[in-house]
């Protein structure tokens, strides 16, 4: 799946493309926040509280509007960005591995590990997400570790699902009976053979993942469980926006789209690779 | 027959609520922190916080002080809200009937519009009904479930001003009602001036709520209709000269119906556990508001009877769904 010929396919499918573009724009603005925005994220302009979206692009003018501290939504929001890729990644790798792993070992081993496995996950996903992992962080305490931790530890039965079936479903192919009359370790088998065969529809589910613990962290810090709401994240201008919505809509706004357009890239970039890296799609 | 299994499911209850109980007493006395602390001014000296501690009983070993809950909660008292300093219980009815009121009117609209889309859809299947069904419902699902409460309140609250934000009536209006099931009594006693005041009030959160199940219900419905549509019974009935109409509605429906009650059934807890954050996005006065503030604030007797409350809707809706799969397939009714 490495090899360039199915990276220069990638690249032609529309989806991968405007996905990876929105997702570039999103790793652009995280990793030079300092230069692109144009004030400091935690400046108060007093005098120009709730200002409007002005288009004069001056040194005064907020070109995306103020909040209600004056502090300027454009910078904000290019700020919010380093809190949402961080989400992104940490919980995103972390819940993949940690349900991928689990999900090998049901999908692989069977018998009484995989019965322990798939109770849990029953259990698990019986919960609503939202309300768990709210009772989740105000267990942990608040602040972004205990937000990808809650992820982890609700998320993780996605992955477990689909990568147990799929693991299944690969140990009866022909390929697999091959490898043990060949005399091959079940260790070997594993990674070798399965682990390779498995990893595509890991990673479609690890872009899918990654848009989700965007939300999940933006809820969180909506309802005022994540980091303090000084430090600029969407969900914290949206919770802000929320209360000055009828004088300064802009706030909202801003970061509801900023939120949408990061979740869609992640989606759009995942529904791509879907087709992208399995053989009969392509 | 159906009520010896209504009372077996109802006593099989019991020991999972009192799981819960347990499960959540431990959880929340291991997590670190002193609920006293949220009580006190900074810098409050010592004697007052052991006093405090003293009067909560937070001075008890743990195994005592589970005693002592697990016999109030028996007794239906979960004690007094640290915050507000009112009676757990009565805090919790009082905001109990806004969110049932809210969840019934989510999942009566979900089911309404999700059947229509699926029989919409099957019905002009030739005619690019289905397609424009998956898109519509595609477009829905795609869009994270948070944002579009949100989005309603920026559209019909603010660029287009007719719905009004937030609470549940007009808080000038002075209601005069008995209970707190206010759009069901207000109905019933015809005041229906009021009866519009809170359905105006609801509007945008229960269709927020309801937007994304309605999409699964259409797609699943969609799905098995088109399957039974197939079947031989349904072109027989053509072939006898019923119209499609009447063969979706009146013989495929029934049959295609299983798939969506099981969905819907579990989709239902998901819709219950949704109201947190749709209560708190409109500032709505239900228990998922009340568990989100609680949440902040530590509040920890309020905490442990609103995971037991939830958790009992929880287990009434998997009750409900397990009838009503006897009702409508009469081999388990009779097997």
């Amino acid at each position: 799946m490495a090899d360039p010929g199915t990276l220069r396919h990638a690249l032609r499918n529309w989806r991968v493309l405007i996905g990876g573009g929105l997702l570039l724009a999103l790793v652009i603005a995280a990793i030079f926040a300092p230069l692109l925005a144009p004030y400091d994220p935690l400046d108060q302009d007093l005098a120009a509280q709730l200002a409007a979206p002005d288009w004069h692009f001056s040194s005064t003018t907020h070109a995306l509007g103020t909040d209600s501290l004056g502090r300027d939504v454009l910078s904000r929001l290019i700020f919010g960005s380093r809190v949402a890729l961080t989400v992104a990644l940490v919980a995103g790798i972390l819940t993949a591995l940690v349900g991928t792993a689990l999900g090998l070992a049901a999908g692989f081993f069977g018998g009484w590990v995989d019965a322990a496995i798939s109770r849990a996950v029953d259990i698990w996903s019986s919960f609503p997400p939202v309300l768990l992992s709210i009772i989740l962080v105000a267990l942990i305490g608040t602040g972004l570790w205990s937000v990808v931790a809650a992820i982890v530890l609700i998320d993780w039965t996605r992955f477990c699902r689909v990568v147990r079936a799929e693991t299944l479903k690969q140990r009866r192919l022909d390929y697999v009976d091959a490898a043990v009359v060949a005399g091959l370790t079940p260790r070997r088998i594993l990674w070798r053979e399965v682990v390779p065969n498995v990893l595509p529809l890991a990673l479609v589910l690890l872009t899918l993942e990654m848009g989700i613990a965007v939300v999940v962290e933006a809820i969180l810090s909506f309802v005022g469980l994540s980091i303090s709401s000084d430090a600029p994240s969407w969900g914290g201008m949206i919770a802000e926006g929320r209360e000055v919505v009828h004088q300064a809509p802009w706030v909202l706004i801003g970061a509801m789209l900023v939120l949408l357009a990061t979740v869609l890239g992640f989606n759009v970039l995942g529904d791509g690779l879907k087709a992208e890296l399995d053989p009969v799609l392509r | 027959m159906f009520l010896r299994r209504i009372l077996f499911r109802l006593l099989q209850a019991i020991p999972t609520l009192a799981g819960v109980a347990v499960l959540v007493f431990v959880l929340v006395r291991v997590v670190p922190g002193d609920p006293v602390a949220m009580m006190i001014p900074p810098g409050a000296d010592d004697a007052v916080v052991l006093r405090l501690h003293a009067l909560y009983g937070l001075d008890k070993p743990v195994w005592n002080q589970f005693t002592i809950w697990a016999g109030q909660a028996l007794t239906g008292n979960f004690g007094v809200s640290i915050t507000t300093r009112q009676n757990v219980t009565g805090l919790i009815f009082s905001r109990l009937p806004a969110t049932l009121e809210l969840v019934f009117l989510a999942a009566t609209i979900a089911v309404a519009v999700g059947g229509a889309l699926a029989v919409m859809g099957t019905r002009f299947s030739g005619r690019g009904g289905e397609v424009a069904v998956d898109a519509v419902t595609g477009f829905v699902l795609s869009v994270p479930d948070f944002l579009w409460g949100l989005g309603f309140i920026v559209l019909f609250g603010v660029l287009l001003p007719v719905l009004p934000i937030s609470g549940r009536s007009d808080p000038t209006r002075a209601l005069g009602l008995a209970t707190d099931f206010t759009l069901t009594e207000s109905f019933l006693r015809l005041r229906w001036g009021i009866t519009a005041d809170v359905l105006a009030h609801m509007a945008m959160p229960a269709v927020a709520l309801a937007l994304p199940l309605a999409a699964m219900i259409a797609r699943v419905l969609k799905a098995s209709l088109a399957e039974q549509m197939g079947q031989d019974y349904a072109l027989l009935s053509r072939v006898k000269g019923f119209s499609r109409w009447h063969v979706i509605l009146a013989e495929a429906l029934r049959n295609a119906a299983i798939p969506t009650v099981s969905l819907t059934g579990v989709q239902l807890t998901f819709l219950v556990g949704g109201t947190v954050l749709i209560e708190k996005i409109f500032s709505y006065p239900g228990i998922g508001s009340l568990a989100i503030d609680a949440v902040i604030n530590r509040d920890l007797p309020l905490i442990q009877g609103l995971i037991l409350t939830f958790a009992a809707i929880f287990i009434l809706i998997n009750l409900a769904l397990d009838l009503s799969y006897a009702a409508l397939d009469p081999r388990l009714r009779h097997g």
